[in-house]
């Protein structure tokens, strides 16, 4: 670095941990110089958040995590006692916007960006209220200020509005869409979500950091191994804590054979939605062994209360090994077939093809991650690009396509469940012997931070802690985040019709984001 | 087309699952009246998440696989809680799912059954009462009956159905199940 590198003036400290993040103290022209040169350098904004640091002098602190090529950098602002603010960072990275706008839902510190629409806040909590602040008594909110949503609104000759929930016709999770169409093409789609926001910071803000690992499991079912094991990486970094080779590779196993089940899943409901209902059956019933599986060798079909900090709560003999060995044989030969099934069957290719396309350029201006953005040709992937024990040993093959359309997700997925299939069986031979758990509870650090490449992206965990009280703050941060944008951009010019289809591609989580 | 039907008759007819005793799933609130009695056989039930972590969901919709094969049982899943006769409730009442909650249950028509499902709907689970939280489902409409676990399992779920549609004893112990098969004989 030059002397005149902005990165030179903050003290930089590397953070424990197996990601190589750099964190440091900055003030607001450092905030933006540093996102800008992130910026300039192809980096991304991981994620934004705050919390209330005032009991112990700090003020409120906004945080960033900006991932480039460089690394991770952790930027920390202290943004003020009263009429706390700081400088957005949504103009240079647009995933940033929503964040900020529930910053300030939570925590009431402004950043200046043009939308202040409410997002977190709906009308069940009044304006001037602010639940994260930790002076506030955690009572129920006094009183409902109404506030109709202002939508973007399209005009126009023929435009009219679609309203779509927040509860959904299927059996999925609760949000609202509103799609401005004319005739049965879609001109905009605008989601409005935070509708299970169920407050797990303040949560988590109550709960030793031991016992919120059940929490961290919780805040979105088909991701629990992922948020589980981001939050024990976030735990053992304040804590110390070096978690035995063994229970690496074991948390390794149980990841991808959660991205397994939920490929597995996904690729039934997009056959289901394409018109194919044999799909649906045969993937169903892939899904439902494996997680059968689940429930005989780890005691839970989706994997929950498995990974805690420290390490893991199961472990596996000769005989599980072999099990899990055979049944992954058996299941890429089953997928093999179906695939070609898939790719052979006109009427699913044409409903997949040009479906919600989005191009490498739109995905990357939003700040796409994980299986769409690699769908959209973007190769990233933290298994490949920072990868942590046993990754590093493993060598993971990132599957990219550049149709950027449902076809080109399904063909990822497709990819995905063969290449986790691989590592699994990698993990097997190689599994190290050993214990399966190390003593983690002695937290110490200030800072930590936990990331794992979940089955849609990028999952964080960020952990704060003040030095005196020993107060401690948990942020996760889901991919979701960045990738609700991209549907909302995939899916104009599209029919109305098409859109389950466009949308089950996707398949983005609600709770996890909503919190 | 042909590796399609091969692989159809690769995996054959999954046998039935075999229906255990009904009762003992039901750890928390009594079943009502069974519904069957008052609307004939089949059940259609409207699915409302309140705030899940979507792992009910997932197994909500294992339910359909060809292992559980709800639609057997004579249940189905609708869209529209208009068309429902259950209303099956998941996850802890966030705040502002509280109003679209009580409007869908005053869309469905009587007679009606609340279903709380998992740890979370029951009794909130992981969660808690706060500023975003209602709390469990009951506070908000009267709940029926009451599924525990997190999430509960396929079987339990699919058991606790069974057990809304069991026909209603008339009269309490043997002599109203004597009552009951004396006159479906006669
Ligand atoms: S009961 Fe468990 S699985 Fe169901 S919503 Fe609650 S936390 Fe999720």
């Amino acid at each position: 670095m030059t002397d005149h590198d902005p990165r030179s003036a903050p003290a930089w400290s590397r953070l424990p941990g197996p990601l190589p993040v750099n964190h440091a103290w900055v003030d607001a022209r450092l905030w933006r110089e540093i996102a800008a040169r992130c910026h300039a350098e192809d980096g991304r904004l991981g994620s934004l958040w705050g919390s209330d640091e005032r009991p112990t002098g700090s003020g409120f602190v906004v945080h960033a995590i900006l991932v480039s090529q460089e690394g991770w950098h952790w930027i920390s602002l202290k943004a003020g006692d009263t009429n706390p603010r700081f400088p957005t960072l949504s103009d240079l990275f647009p995933e940033a916007a929503r964040q900020e706008r529930a910053l300030f839902d939570l925590l009431g510190i402004g950043s200046g960006a043009p939308d202040t629409r409410p997002w977190l806040r709906h009308e069940v909590w009044g304006p001037a209220d602010f639940p994260l602040r930790r002076d506030r008594a955690d009572a129920p909110p006094a009183a409902r200020g109404a506030d109709p949503y202002p939508f973007v609104p399209v005009r126009g000759e023929g435009v009219h509005e679609i309203a779509v929930g927040p509860i959904h016709a299927g059996t999925i999770e609760p949000g609202h869409f509103r799609f401005s169409v004319m005739g049965d093409e879609i001109l905009r789609l605008e989601a409005r979500l935070g509708y299970t926001h169920k407050g797990v910071a303040k949560r988590f803000e109550a709960m030793p950091l031991a016992t919120g690992a059940r929490l961290a499991g919780r805040v979105c079912g088909d991701s629990t191994a992922a948020y589980a094991g981001a939050y024990a990486m976030a735990v053992e970094a304040v804590s110390g804590c070096a978690p035995p080779p063994r229970a690496l590779w074991l948390r390794a196993l149980l990841f991808e054979r959660e991205r397994v089940a939920n490929h597995l899943g996904d690729l039934g409901a997009l056959c289901q939605d394409g018109g194919l209902a044999f799909g649906l059956t045969q993937f169903g019933l892939l899904k439902e062994r494996w997680l059968e599986t689940h429930r005989r060798l780890f005691g839970h079909r989706y994997l929950m209360d498995v990974i805690v900090p420290g390490g893991v709560a199961c472990d596996l003999d000769a005989t599980a090994l072999g099990l899990l060995e055979s049944e992954g044989t058996a299941v890429l030969e089953t997928t093999r077939r179906l695939e070609d099934i898939v790719d052979d069957h006109a009427g699913l290719q044409e409903r997949f093809l040009g479906a919600g396309r989005l191009d490498r350029a739109q995905a990357r201006a939003l700040g796409a991650v994980g299986l769409a953005a690699r769908a959209s040709g973007i190769a990233c992937d933290l298994r490949a690009l920072w990868p942590s024990p046993p990754y590093d040993a493993l060598g993971t093959r990132v599957s990219t396509r550049t149709g950027g359309d449902v076809a080109a997700r399904v063909g990822v997925r497709f990819d995905e469940i063969r290449e986790s299939l691989r590592l699994i069986q990698a993990i097997l031979a190689q599994l190290p012997p050993g214990p399966v758990c190390a003593p983690c509870d002695r937290a110490e650090g200030l800072l930590g931070l936990g990331a794992v490449e979940g089955w849609r992206g990028r999952i964080l965990v960020a952990i704060t802690r003040a030095r005196t009280s020993g107060d401690h703050h948990v942020h996760i941060h889901d991919p979701s985040w960045q990738n609700w944008p991209l549907l909302e951009r995939a899916a104009p010019g599209d029919l109305v019709p098409d859109f389950p289809l466009i949308n089950k591609s996707f398949n983005l989580a609600y709770s996890g984001l909503d919190l | 087309m042909h590796k399609l039907i091969r692989q159809i008759l690769k995996t054959g007819i999954l046998p039935r699952l075999p229906s255990r005793r009904r009762d003992a799933v039901l750890e928390t609130g009594a079943p009502g009246p069974s519904l069957t009695d008052e609307i004939g056989r089949a059940l259609a039930v409207r699915h409302v998440d309140t705030g899940s972590c979507n792992g009910c969901e997932l197994e909500i919709q294992a339910l359909g696989n060809a292992v559980y094969n709800l639609a057997a049982l004579g249940v189905h899943l609708v869209a529209s809680p208009r068309h429902a006769d259950v209303l099956l409730v998941t996850g802890p009442v966030a705040r502002a799912m509280a109003d679209p909650l009580r409007t869908a249950y005053e869309a469905v028509p009587n007679p009606k059954r609340v279903v709380a499902l998992g740890d979370c709907a029951c009794g909130c689970g992981v969660y808690t009462a706060n500023y975003a939280t209602v709390g469990a489902v009951s506070p908000v409409i009267p709940v029926d009956l009451a599924i525990p676990g997190c999430p509960p399992s396929p079987e339990v779920i699919r058991e606790a159905f069974q057990a809304l549609m069991r026909p209603r004893l008339r009269g309490s112990g043997i002599r109203g199940l004597m009552r009951r098969f004396m006159a479906r004989d006669g």
